[in-house]
């Protein structure tokens, strides 16, 4: 009789990283879907070329690290990456700029600094700003959503993707781009006279968004993470557009609700901000995190030279994480102050 | 009703209690063999006071404690002496250490004995002497001498003693059939403990999962002024500071002890040993052990013999080995694995779990950590174990003990609710011993750099003198010499020639 010898504890729950990763990409599925409805099959193709390019470049940098492959595959974590990489990215872009995005997060973000667990950066916004500060064109180059221009069928999504060079598409500005341009217009003007606005923000844009808070709401009901990061981050990012709303003349940056639904923000408060290796780790840091996440997308929207902002502020944050993260540790049992408590 | 309060994180594994409390507790009887470590509690082993050969009887004191943290060993029945030497005993390790063996004879006949019944006229300190010659130690699990507990700094008042029924360790149900069974006695040592340490107030606190032990208990208490106190089931509402936390919302300061902030905390099993002890002046030689897990088909709750052998127990309660995975002391979370079936039950053995492969499955490898943080909202001590992890990797003693390492209970929740299956609490206890290790070290070159340097001083002074009195030697020399030159004072070349002729001169008168 072999009896095993081992410590503490011998029992386990039921959580596994495995079903962290998938339940993340689970909860991307009512964005992805509305993407599609608005965007057409563009961003579909997208994620399902990304996903088999991060597997490939996932296998390829544990085969050359001597780790077992299989068993690091399994933790999903690369799907994740890329789909979350490809959500962010232009329906439609060509097949090379998915490779650079890709490869730049899997083997650059990821694997250079020691793979998952110890990347300081996190790895899809990596990929993202590499491919918006070297192809701004094809970075900006948005389709117009249902309702104000023409939708592209599979096909013509396939063809744009891999002969990108007889894809004749048309490009048009996102609201966030149309709203900084603005210099003249009052808000209720322009949201009459634009055919890309919606009910409170970009056509298409804020149902996606909406899709994605409710996909973020499963996950928080699910435990995958906290309330923290994501609500101080739309809390701060709401607080700013409210103090610079400016009733609404021609030089407002925007309601809340309009910063709240577009853009990135809500694919960034609950699948980027929440990325737990990135972050910081008290709930006392996150808080602080995810706000200064809010305030610096507001800022960089606001005034800065790109339209949409996630992406720099998150890899921003992740800089700052750890020095967040030596000012916030928690009171440990024992060590309360008892006069004060 | 008593107002409760939470403590940080915590979590609910299954809790698998319902297999063993079925059944009655049951007399486990007398093995033919009796092995008893000299130490089943923290602090001194205990030294034999008998010989290989000789008979003793039941209740008998077979080794004394040693110094002021240790206690004493009984016989827990009637029998020869067969041995004194090393045997397998309850360890992590699987380490060998002195044990008495006793080989029984059946009668189980007990020596002259006789308590202090009548305990409210005894004085306190007399009461602890007694408990302390009983042999007791607490019996939850750590097994620190209970008399030394007992004993706090004249100045310390004690508001609030506090025992602890609250088994929050899943599988075991020794505390709750003892509660539901012999709650007189549970309530009769609390009144014990109450007249040594007159608190102001005296809770026993319970999980919520206990109805039966709750109802028991309250009925046996009505009139005494005992509080009975349920609350909310979570693990480990049971380790002392959470429970402490739990009634009084006071945390026992990191490195103190709870008397510092007014509270004492005893076991339940150990208030029935201490009402054995103080009514019938019975040492401590048996408790009970609850045996269970899907390798036992008869899981149930023994009263045994300490130093009764595993195996005899998990006989009883129809072992089957070949679907055993692994053997535990102790519940799934926070119980060691044993490598054999031959060691002896001791005063701390709340438990013997015997689970299969599908109950309590081998762990897979761990995968990487993603610092979700699971670890950190579980942690009853509110510590970050992700980062304490990552430290503990990169053996960074400095960042771990800045991050509060050893206020770590090693509870294992961390580790049961990691999805990576990263064994964090084997990290913690590795990094603990290592900075132990090295704090022992650097004290040891410490004190050998002390003696050197020490040493080396003396050397120095010594050369010092003994340079000073050769200086003085030679500048005596000198002057004597000048003064020779100069020939103010007597040659004494001349003069030791002068003493010679004058001795001559008088030997040849004689």
């Amino acid at each position: 009789m072999a009896l095993m010898r081992i410590t503490s504890p011998h029992a386990h729950g039921p959580m596994s990283t495995t079903r962290v990763m998938q339940s993340v990409l689970l909860a991307t599925v009512p964005g992805i879907l509305v993407l599609t409805h608005f965007f057409g099959y563009g961003t579909l193709v997208n994620i399902v070329w990304g996903a088999m390019l991060a597997l490939l470049f996932e296998s390829a940098a544990l085969r050359l690290r001597g780790r077992p492959v299989s068993f690091y595959l399994k933790d999903y974590s690369a799907v994740v990456t890329a789909t979350l990489l490809c959500i962010a990215l232009p329906p439609y872009a060509p097949w090379w700029l998915i490779v650079v995005g890709i490869a730049s997060a899997i083997l650059i973000a990821k694997h250079l600094y020691g793979g998952l667990g110890y990347n300081p950066f996190n790895p899809a916004m990596v990929g993202y700003v590499v491919l918006l500060i070297s192809f701004p064109v094809q970075m900006t180059a948005w389709s117009p959503p249902r309702g104000a221009g023409e939708l592209h069928g599979l096909v013509a999504a396939l063809e744009a993707c891999f002969t990108p060079g007889n894809f004749d598409g048309v490009t048009m500005a996102t609201p966030l781009d149309l709203l900084k341009q603005n210099n003249a217009l009052l808000m209720e003007d322009l949201w009459q006279q634009t055919p890309l606005f919606g009910r409170w923000a970009g056509l298409g844009w804020e149902w996606a968004n909406i899709a994605f808070l409710a996909g973020g709401l499963w996950l928080l009901y699910q435990r995958i993470f906290t309330w923290h990061a994501p609500a101080a981050m739309l809390a701060s990012l709401g607080l700013m557009a409210a103090l610079f709303y400016d009733g609404g003349s021609s030089a407002s940056g925007g309601s809340p609700l309009f910063h709240w639904l577009s853009g990135a923000t809500m694919l960034g408060a609950f699948f980027i901000v929440t990325d737990p290796v990135t972050s910081a780790v008290s709930l006392r840091g996150k808080l602080i995190y995810g706000a200064l996440i809010g305030v610096l997308v507001y800022l960089i929207r606001a005034w800065g030279n790109y339209p949409d902002a996630l992406a720099f502020a998150v890899l921003i944050m992740n800089f700052a994480a750890p020095f967040i993260d030596h000012y916030t540790q928690p009171t440990t049992y024992g060590h309360r102050d008892e006069g004060s408590k | 009703m008593r107002k409760i309060y939470d403590f940080h994180g915590g979590i609910h594994p299954p809790e698998n209690k319902h297999q063993s409390v079925g059944e009655p507790i049951e007399a486990a009887g007398i093995p033919q063999q009796l092995i008893i470590p000299l130490s089943q509690h923290i602090g001194a082993p205990a030294a034999s006071v008998v010989t290989v050969g000789e008979r003793v009887l039941k209740g008998q004191q077979i080794a004394e404690a040693k110094g002021f943290v240790s206690v004493p060993q009984h016989a827990p029945t009637s029998g020869v002496i067969s041995a004194i030497e090393n045997r397998v005993i309850a360890h992590p390790s699987g380490f060998s250490a002195p044990c008495i063996v006793i080989d029984t004879d059946g009668l189980d006949q007990w020596i002259d004995h006789s308590g202090q019944p009548d305990f409210e006229s005894v004085e306190p300190s007399e009461l602890i002497k007694l408990i302390r010659s009983a042999g007791i130690a607490g019996m939850g699990g750590a097994g620190f001498p209970t008399a030394v507990k007992l004993t706090v700094k004249a100045a310390t008042k004690i508001e609030t003693l506090i025992l602890n029924g609250t088994e929050c360790e899943p599988y075991i149900t020794a505390d709750d059939v003892l509660m539901r069974e012999r709650a007189e006695q549970i309530i009769r040592g609390a009144t014990i403990l109450r007249h040594i340490l007159s608190p102001g107030e005296t809770v026993i606190g319970v999980e919520d999962n206990k109805p039966e032990a709750i109802a028991a208990l309250r009925a046996a208490a009505e009139g005494t002024g005992v509080d009975i106190v349920s609350f909310p089931t979570k693990y480990p509402s049971g380790g002392e500071k959470q429970l402490i936390e739990i009634l009084t919302d006071k945390q026992v300061p990191s490195g103190g002890l709870p008397s510092d902030i007014g509270v004492v905390c005893q076991n339940i099993g150990t208030a029935v040993a201490i009402a054995n002890a103080v009514d019938k002046g019975e040492p401590l030689i048996s408790r009970i052990t609850t045996v269970t897990g899907d390798a036992v088909d008869k899981p149930r709750n023994f009263d045994v013999l300490l130093g009764t052998p595993m195996a005899f127990l998990l006989d009883k309660a129809a072992y089957q080995a070949g679907k055993n995975n692994r053997l535990i002391m102790g519940g799934p979370m926070m119980g060691f694995s044993t490598p054999r079936v031959d060691v002896p039950i001791v005063k701390t053995t709340n438990c013997i779990l015997a689970p299969t492969e599908s109950e309590l499955p081998t762990p897979p490898p761990a995968q990487a950590c993603i610092r979700c943080g699971m670890c950190a909202d579980a942690c009853p001590a509110s510590l970050l174990p992700q980062q304490l992890f990552w430290f503990s990797q990169g053996k960074e003693h400095e960042k771990l003990e800045e991050h509060k390492l050893f206020d770590c209970i090693e509870c294992g929740a961390c580790s049961w609710v990691c999805p990576s299956h990263i064994p964090l609490v084997q990290y913690y206890r590795s990094a603990k011993a290592d900075i132990l290790k090295a704090r022992s070290d650097n004290e040891k070159s410490e004190q050998s750099r002390a003696r050197f340097e020490a040493r080396e001083e003396r050397l120095v002074q010594l050369a010092a003198e003994r340079e000073a009195k050769r200086a003085a030697r030679k500048k005596a020399a000198e002057e004597r010499a000048k003064k020779a030159a100069a020939g103010d004072g007597e040659d004494p070349i001349q003069a030791a020639i002068e003493r010679a002729k004058a001795k001559k001169a008088a030997q040849e008168s004689s």
